[in-house]
């Protein structure tokens, strides 16, 4: 059950989880510039840019674009939440499938065909992560036999083993999930491609660092499902390990040419059935 | 009894003063008066029944014998009419009047046997049937509203069309009166009588208009319906001539649990299969969108499929924990995962709601042949959702048709802006059917649970948890896509043309209001509907009793969730950003706002551009064929299964 432990995770959360976000971007800047033998930014350089979008004029194709960036926010926000208090696993995954589709909502609305084809995209990639992302909790409740996050935490420590199919499909689909190459259909960080800039060509200002924002939840979101895999080590263990696979995905997006979007999705159900699948149903074997 | 009198009774006179009415301004004024009577009746008896458990009720026994008579000689009128109407059949449907006298045959065998089991119980109600009867009587009332003016504007469009409205809403009233029989009868030849009445209704509404379209895509619908029909014939002769259990009463067959009843559970089972149009009988159910929205609405989408469903949550005490509940599970889980998939391909509103209603039918007999308290849980909440999302869907597809003179959902794009009333009835709807936190993620989430606790072989959980994981993906691509097409804002202003006509805008808003308080307060649906009935069940020791209900802080999250989609809106209008509107991007100089921009050569170019339909990666036809394969493989394992 809940205690003050859990509520003062969750409510860290909601302060400290954008600031731990920003500095994930703000690492993952400094690697990818060093992988390209450049100086890089610093650390803080998200941070600066969003001050920055927030002082600037917002255009808007429709005002309620800004709306449902509202809604991309609460329910990333929420789900987080969800995970930080210790309680369900699937009904955190539900709330951030939720926010994903507020923020397509958004491109949607703006109706340019740049935005049009970035939101497309971006549920298209939904489609394939998401059978993997519901199979995380899955696998957790067969071995802790609960989809609760306090009850995960504090299972075996071999768990990660039992469930290493899992780890490596979820590995998959992180890469799709943080928009790294090859996998970042829906959004080019990269100017003046055929995208523009996918699912934020018609955002600007406040409405731009809101998802910016949002981001940087989910970069804490992530790190924390992650983590979640090796918490019955530790904190000690746990964080280095989360941590060090998070920054893989950097070397990852650098290494790696974009792909189409047909070969994405079918190459992440075959993971996801290869991997997450047979994992579920070779686990009585394993336990 | 009398309220379950009345509620099977009055929708038949009705029906007949419908038919009789002399004028049609009198006729819609008597289809609005007894839709609300009807309305208020089943809500009457909701409240009069509130949580009851099963009650059983008796009747006199001369009344008993005039209505044996009545119902035996109804259903031969029922195979006779049909078998009139085989006149028009062509090529291959020869078959169907076969099985229209096999049918007859089988359950006159059984009626006119000379020791057939006697019936004590004839009626029954329970928390379950009140449920369904609200459904019926509320949602159906509120299309056959929506119907008077939908008619209206149908007949003008289409002139070729005879007009033959009188009959039309007579058939809607039949229905209705047909569909109380279902849920209230414990007497199971007139149940099977009821039943058939659906189908003959389904039947002559789809080939309505008379076009040959239409025609054949209603002998197609009869043709796979007179296979269940034969299947639940087969299932009372079973009952009346074979080895072993010797009743005609619902609630003993399913009392006697899966030793004894498997066999008549497993052919009433494939009765319902078809007519919930599940794989591989679901072909009928996209030809049957020929009908006019209504129909799809009423008949194809919120009640008649739902009397297939129906059947299987009755009879799941008896699947529960065999191979052919399994099978069958695995059945409704295949036919949601390919129709899922096949429903991004649809550019059609009404094949995506047809697509989607077969998926949701699917995941609820999932539940069914699983066969638990959570379980049947998630399955009657996923009945109620689904009955009232997809009906508004329906209407307000329907309504916008008529008004932009397209169901195409490319056509629909910008409707936020255009039809700002209309657009919100089909959001709602669209959240409804399957956005957190509204009714589908509580019904996937007590399914996932309940699959992982699942015992029958090894790795069968994992199997149907994999279906659904996979099944819900394509369910959010193309909602998802759906709604980005509503919200999307026109690129040149569109003209505002007629209002939504008063009987429709009614059905719509109260649709609207319904889905809103279903989802908002389902734990007083769950505590008023569906606790009794599961209730009655495990503490008869038919089903076990299930400890994992869904926590209360789960429900306080969604409650919060669906807080703040109440509370954003709000807040957005009381405090508006700061923003100053533009045109979008076009990388080029925009021309006309969004729609056009200035190209290379200085050419102006008008914008277009499309969603996605995947047509090259989903092939309809391959996956509807490996489905029809797959489940057929399925229901024959299915029948061998129960038979061992």
């Amino acid at each position: 059950m809940t205690t003050s432990y859990s509520w003062t995770l969750a409510v860290g959360f909601l302060v400290f989880g954008p600031v731990l976000g920003a500095l994930l971007a703000g690492i993952d800047r400094r690697l990818t510039a060093r992988m390209q033998s450049r100086r890089g930014p610093p650390l803080l350089q998200p941070v600066y840019d969003v001050l920055k979008l927030f002082e600037k004029d917002t255009l808007v194709v429709t005002r309620l674009q800004t709306l449902y960036l509202w809604g991309f926010l609460f329910f990333m926000v929420i789900s987080g939440f969800i995970l930080f208090l210790g309680s369900d696993l699937l009904l955190s995954l539900f709330a951030l499938t939720v926010s994903g589709i507020f923020l397509c909502l958004a491109a949607y609305a703006t109706n340019s065909p740049y935005s049009n084809i970035g939101s497309s995209r971006e549920l298209m990639l939904m489609m394939a992560y998401e059978p993997m992302l519901i199979m995380v909790p899955l696998g957790f409740f067969l071995v802790a036999d609960s989809f609760r996050v306090s009850d995960i935490v504090a299972g075996e420590p071999w768990q990660v083993l039992q469930l290493s199919g899992i780890l490596i499909g979820f590995l998959f689909v992180l890469t799709i999930k943080l928009r790294k190459s090859p996998f970042d259909l829906s959004s080019s960080h990269h100017g003046h491609q055929e995208l523009v800039k996918g699912i934020t060509t018609d955002l600007s200002g406040s409405d731009l660092a809101l998802v910016e924002i949002g981001h940087w939840y989910e970069n804490t979101i992530l790190l924390a499902w992650l983590y979640l895999f090796f918490a019955p080590l530790g904190v000690v263990w746990a964080l280095p390990i989360a941590l060090v696979l998070f920054f893989a995905e950097v070397l990852i997006d650098n290494t790696h040419a974009r792909l189409t979007w047909t070969s994405t999705l079918k190459g992440t159900w075959s993971v996801t059935a290869l991997f997450g699948v047979t994992n579920l149903m070779l686990l009585p074997l394993i336990a | 009894m009398p309220l379950i009198a009345l509620l099977m009774g009055f929708p038949l006179l009705a029906g007949l003063a419908i038919l009789l009415a002399s004028t049609p301004e009198r006729r819609a004024d008597l289809v609005r008066r007894s839709a609300y009577a009807i309305g208020a009746v089943s809500l009457l008896l909701a409240v009069v029944y509130f949580r009851a458990g099963p009650q059983f009720f008796v009747i006199w026994d001369g009344l008993a014998q005039v209505l044996d008579l009545l119902f035996m000689l109804g259903g031969i009128g029922v195979s006779l009419y049909l078998l009139y109407a085989c006149r028009r059949i062509k090529g291959l449907e020869w078959y169907i009047p076969v099985l229209i006298l096999v049918q007859m045959g089988l359950i006159l065998v059984a009626e006119l046997a000379a020791d057939h089991p006697e019936v004590a119980r004839p009626f029954y109600i329970d928390s379950f049937s009140i449920l369904m009867a609200l459904i019926v009587g509320l949602v159906g009332g509120l299309i056959c509203i929506h119907a008077i003016r939908y008619m209206q504007d149908y007949q003008a469009h289409a002139e070729e069309v005879a007009d033959r409205r009188p009959a039309f809403f007579m058939m809607l009233f039949i229905f209705l009166a047909a569909m109380f029989g279902i849920v209230f009868t414990n007497h199971l030849p007139w149940l099977f009588f009821f039943w058939e009445v659906t189908t003959l209704c389904s039947f002559w509404l789809i080939s309505y208009s008379g076009t040959e379209e239409a025609i054949r895509n209603g002998f197609r619908a009869l043709g796979l319906n007179l296979i269940g029909g034969i299947a639940f014939a087969g299932a009372i002769v079973w009952l009346t001539l074979g080895p072993g259990l010797h009743t005609w009463e619902l609630d003993q067959l399913v009392a006697a649990g899966s030793a004894l009843a498997l066999i008549p559970a497993v052919l009433i089972g494939i009765a319902g299969l078809t007519k919930s149009a599940q794989m591989p009988f679901s072909s009928w159910l996209l030809g049957a969108m020929v009908a006019p929205t209504p129909v799809s609405a009423l008949l194809h989408s919120s009640t008649m499929v739902k009397a297939g469903v129906f059947m299987l949550v009755k009879f799941a005490p008896v699947y529960h924990d065999t191979l052919a509940g399994f099978l069958l599970a695995l059945i409704g889980g295949l036919t949601f995962l390919i129709t899922s998939l096949v429903a991004v391909n649809q550019r059609n509103a009404k094949r995506v709601l047809a697509y989607s209603t077969i998926a949701n039918l699917g995941l609820i007999i999932m539940c069914a042949g699983i066969g638990t308290a959570t379980t049947l849980w998630a399955a009657i909440l996923l009945i109620l959702f689904h009955a009232v999302a997809k009906a508004l869907l329906f209407l307000g597809v329907g309504t916008t048709e008529h008004l932009i003179g397209s169901r195409d959902i490319e056509d629909m794009e910008g409707l936020v802006y255009r039809r700002p009333v209309l657009a919100a009835t089909l959001l709602i709807g669209i959240l409804g059917m399957f956005l957190a936190p509204f009714g589908m993620l509580l019904s996937k989430y007590a399914c996932f649970q309940a699959f992982l606790s699942l015992d029958v072989l090894p790795g069968d959980g994992i199997l149907l948890a994999a279906i659904l994981a996979f099944g819900s993906a394509p369910t959010l691509f193309f909602w998802s896509k759906w709604l980005g097409k509503l919200a999307a804002m026109p690129r040149r202003a569109q003209p505002i043309e007629l209002p939504i006509p008063r009987d429709e805008a009614i059905a719509l808003f109260a649709l609207t209001v319904v889905t809103y308080v279903a989802c908002a307060l389902f734990p007083l649906a769950d505590w008023v509907f569906v606790q009794p009935y599961t209730g009655f069940l495990t503490g008869e020791g038919l089903i076990p009793a299930g400890d994992e209900r869904i926590p209360w802080e789960n429900i306080a999250m969604m409650t919060a969730m669906l807080g703040g989609l109440f509370l954003l809106p709000l807040v957005f209008w009381l405090l508006p950003p700061q923003a100053t509107a533009v045109s979008g991007y076009l990388s080029g100089a925009n021309v006309d706002g969004s729609a056009s921009y200035q190209g290379a050569m200085g050419a102006e170019r008008e914008v277009a551009s499309r969603g996605y339909y995947l047509a090259g990666f989903i092939r309809e036809e391959t996956m509807i064929r490996n489905g029809l394969i797959g489940s057929g493989s399925l229901l024959l394992l299915m029948l061998i299964g129960a038979s061992l």
